[in-house]
């Protein structure tokens, strides 16, 4: 693998985090508990959206292939898509749904505040401008942890359920493989093994104070980097990329 | 049915740049302080920087009834070197 | 003051254009039809969410998903200016959002239309923010000011949602052959709707006489109706779209476009409650109220319990 390859490797799986994660968000729009709130969560998917636009642009011009961000969003199979599997995770209730979205938030800072100090310029330049919106989303989903785990009886029975299925999925954020690697001896990429347990620390402390119970050591899920799925991402995607796929000679 | 726990109203001020005065904005429902300054953060803002709030519980806010005109407002209006229109501008100096 | 001298004091105000606060005096009746008017508005742009965000996951680009994404944000946005402003004159939130749940309250007619191509969601922005803006640039100036202040709000946005939606036509409507029809027949099914947005004809609108001496209405059904059609042919026509009415033509003496006879049955029949989506649209409000209640109730306990908190440090 080149350098090039890997840099175009990283910045899918960062794209597909994003673009992933965000349309996820999108299906609440409309249906939120409260007027309000349904600003607010539509609020960090047009963030995140806004983000994997910038990442699948950067992404074609690495690949050098004239792939646009479009082509790269509605033209590729699942085995193709690089995101982690937590964010292709399905919405569930209120508690799952803010569960899933701290559990990724508290990883998104850290890697974002590593990759401000990139080496590689579109990665920083994206980074940079990320990092303002990130920084809220963390606040947001962290403050949702303590009114849920600290609210009533049903909520914290929902939340906690929702941490609870959503652990597995959070050792693959963490995980090197040969992109990280080289990405990191290049001054690119952060060493995702190092900033594990600093997500730990920061996480606990939250689910402590939301009175949420962190989950022990337990086997991880992983697959999403190297494109294998669970069985949710083809569905997503077949909504998704459904349009373009029917007139693919058509522009939108 | 109404819920029985409704989350409070609360009023929103805005300062949109340095050196202007806070305005009233409008108002919404939060169920705690945090959470009303971020929503009027992402209503009355989208999320523009540099930008200050205040929130305040509508029940919190003590108002002049508009009836009370007299006692509380007409000393000054009697005083009407006060208004800016009782002065003549000339023309020449256009609007002020 | 007797009621009469205040009754005078209040329409003097309203023929002076000046506006007419929330603690101003004001007849039970004026109250009344703004709360029914502000709260069916702010209906209206909440459900008004769901025809359109029916298509984000589904939308064909990144951009047009953003864009879609952030309009119906807008939307909610403005359903929450003029829930605010309705609060203003002395009902809670709660209570207009239980009458639009069960039914009691009415909202746009317009959002009972199924959402069934991609096209739909160009038509919406061009042919439905473009009647909703004929009908609210003239309330900026409503007499109440609380609710001219949420239109001048609302407005400054809803340009940008017509410009969106147009766009996405013209995109349409310069595409392939697939494209163009798939346009053509999102204009046939969304023209006669829209112009039923603005209601009945005059002389069946039994409150608009009332409603205009007191500046909560500023133009005529009829009026509006007519400006929207005058400036909309055009831009179909520039579009090469053929709107489906074929009594549609020009009238050089009168200045104005005549048009067909609208189907005044089938409005009522989805005012009654007989349109394609009547009843999906009320379920998805009552699915996400009631399946929301747990969140609302929780993040109350989550304050009241750091209340106590920190009622029992200071102490």
């Amino acid at each position: 693998m080149t350098q090039q390859e890997a840099i175009f490797e990283y910045i899918l799986r960062m794209g597909d985090n994003s673009l992933i994660l965000g349309h996820r968000l999108s299906e609440w729009c409309g249906h939120g508990p409260i007027l309000e709130q349904d600003i607010a969560l539509t609020n960090i998917a047009l963030d995140l959206i806004g983000q994997s636009r910038n990442y699948l642009t950067a992404a074609g011009n690495v690949e050098g292939k004239g792939r646009s961000e479009d082509d790269l969003a509605f033209f590729r199979i699942e085995r193709d898509f690089k995101n982690v599997l937590l964010v292709e995770q399905p919405n569930g209730d209120w508690g799952v749904t803010l569960a899933r979205q701290f559990l990724f938030d508290h990883f998104h800072y850290l890697v974002l505040q590593d990759l401000r100090n990139s080496s590689h310029e579109e990665l920083r330049d994206i980074a940079e401008k990320s990092i303002k919106e990130v920084t809220y989303h963390v606040r947001y989903s962290s403050d949702w942890m303590k009114r849920l785990g600290d609210g009533t009886e049903e909520s914290h029975r929902r939340v906690q359920q929702g941490i609870d299925d959503l652990w597995r999925y959070t050792g693959e954020m963490f995980e090197m493989d040969e992109v990280d690697a080289m990405l990191v001896e290049a001054g690119i990429a952060p060493d995702l093994s190092l900033l594990k347990e600093k997500w730990h620390e920061n996480v606990s402390a939250v689910l402590k104070e939301a009175t949420i119970d962190v989950p022990e050591e337990q086997f991880m899920q992983t697959g999403g980097k190297k494109g294998i799925h669970t069985e949710h991402l083809g569905y997503l995607l077949a909504e998704m990329q459904h349009l373009p796929r029917t007139y693919p000679d058509a522009k939108w | 049915m109404s819920d029985k726990k409704d989350w409070p109203l609360w009023e929103v001020f805005i300062r949109s740049k340095q050196g202007l005065n806070h305005k009233h904005v409008g108002s919404l429902h939060a169920s705690d302080a945090e959470m009303a300054v971020e929503n009027a953060r992402d209503v009355y803002t989208r999320r523009s920087e540099g930008v200050s709030i205040w929130v305040v519980k509508s029940q919190d806010i003590y108002a002049s009834d508009p009836g009370d005109k007299e006692s509380l407002f007409e000393p000054a209006e009697n005083k009407v070197y006060r208004h800016p229109t009782f002065y003549d501008i000339p023309k020449e100096i256009g609007h002020m | 003051m007797d009621v009469k001298q205040l009754e005078e004091e209040f329409q003097r105000k309203i023929d002076n254009e000046q506006r007419i606060e929330p603690k101003d005096w004001m007849p039970e009746a004026y109250r009344r039809t703004l709360i029914r008017q502000i709260s069916q508005h702010a209906h209206s742009e909440v459900v008004g969410m769901l025809p359109e965000a029916n298509w984000i996951t589904r939308a064909p680009s990144l951009r047009r998903k953003a864009a879609l994404l952030a309009k119906v944000q807008d939307e909610a946005g403005h359903g929450l200016y003029l829930y605010s402003a309705c609060e203003t004159l002395g009902v809670k939130r709660e209570d207009t959002i239980e009458d639009l749940l069960s039914g009691k309250a009415k909202y746009s007619s317009i959002f009972n239309y199924p959402t069934i191509t991609w096209a739909d969601i160009g038509a919406i922005g061009w042919l439905v923010d473009g009647a909703a803006i004929q009908n609210q640039v003239p309330l900026c100036r409503a007499s109440y000011g609380p609710y001219s202040r949420a239109m001048i709000r609302v407005c400054k946005e809803e340009s940008f949602h017509q410009r969106q939606g147009y766009e996405i036509i013209m995109t349409l409507a310069r595409g392939t052959e697939d494209q163009k029809k798939m346009a053509q027949d999102a204009l046939n099914r969304w023209w006669w709707p829209a112009l039923m947005m603005f209601g009945p004809t005059d002389s069946d609108s039994p409150h608009s006489a009332q409603s205009m001496a007191w500046k909560i209405k500023r133009f005529s059904n009829d009026e509006l109706r007519q400006a929207f059609i005058d400036k909309t042919v055009p831009q179909a026509e520039f579009l090469g779209l053929t709107v489906p009415d074929p009594d549609l033509k020009w009238n050089e003496e009168k200045g104005h476009y005549d048009f067909g006879e609208i189907n005044w049955d089938e409005f009522y029949n989805v005012i009654k409650g007989n349109g394609p989506c009547n009843k999906q649209r009320l379920d998805a409000r009552n699915k996400a109220h009631d399946e929301g209640a747990w969140v609302r109730e929780a993040a109350v306990a989550y304050a009241e319990k750091r209340a106590k908190k920190k009622e029992t440090k200071a102490a």
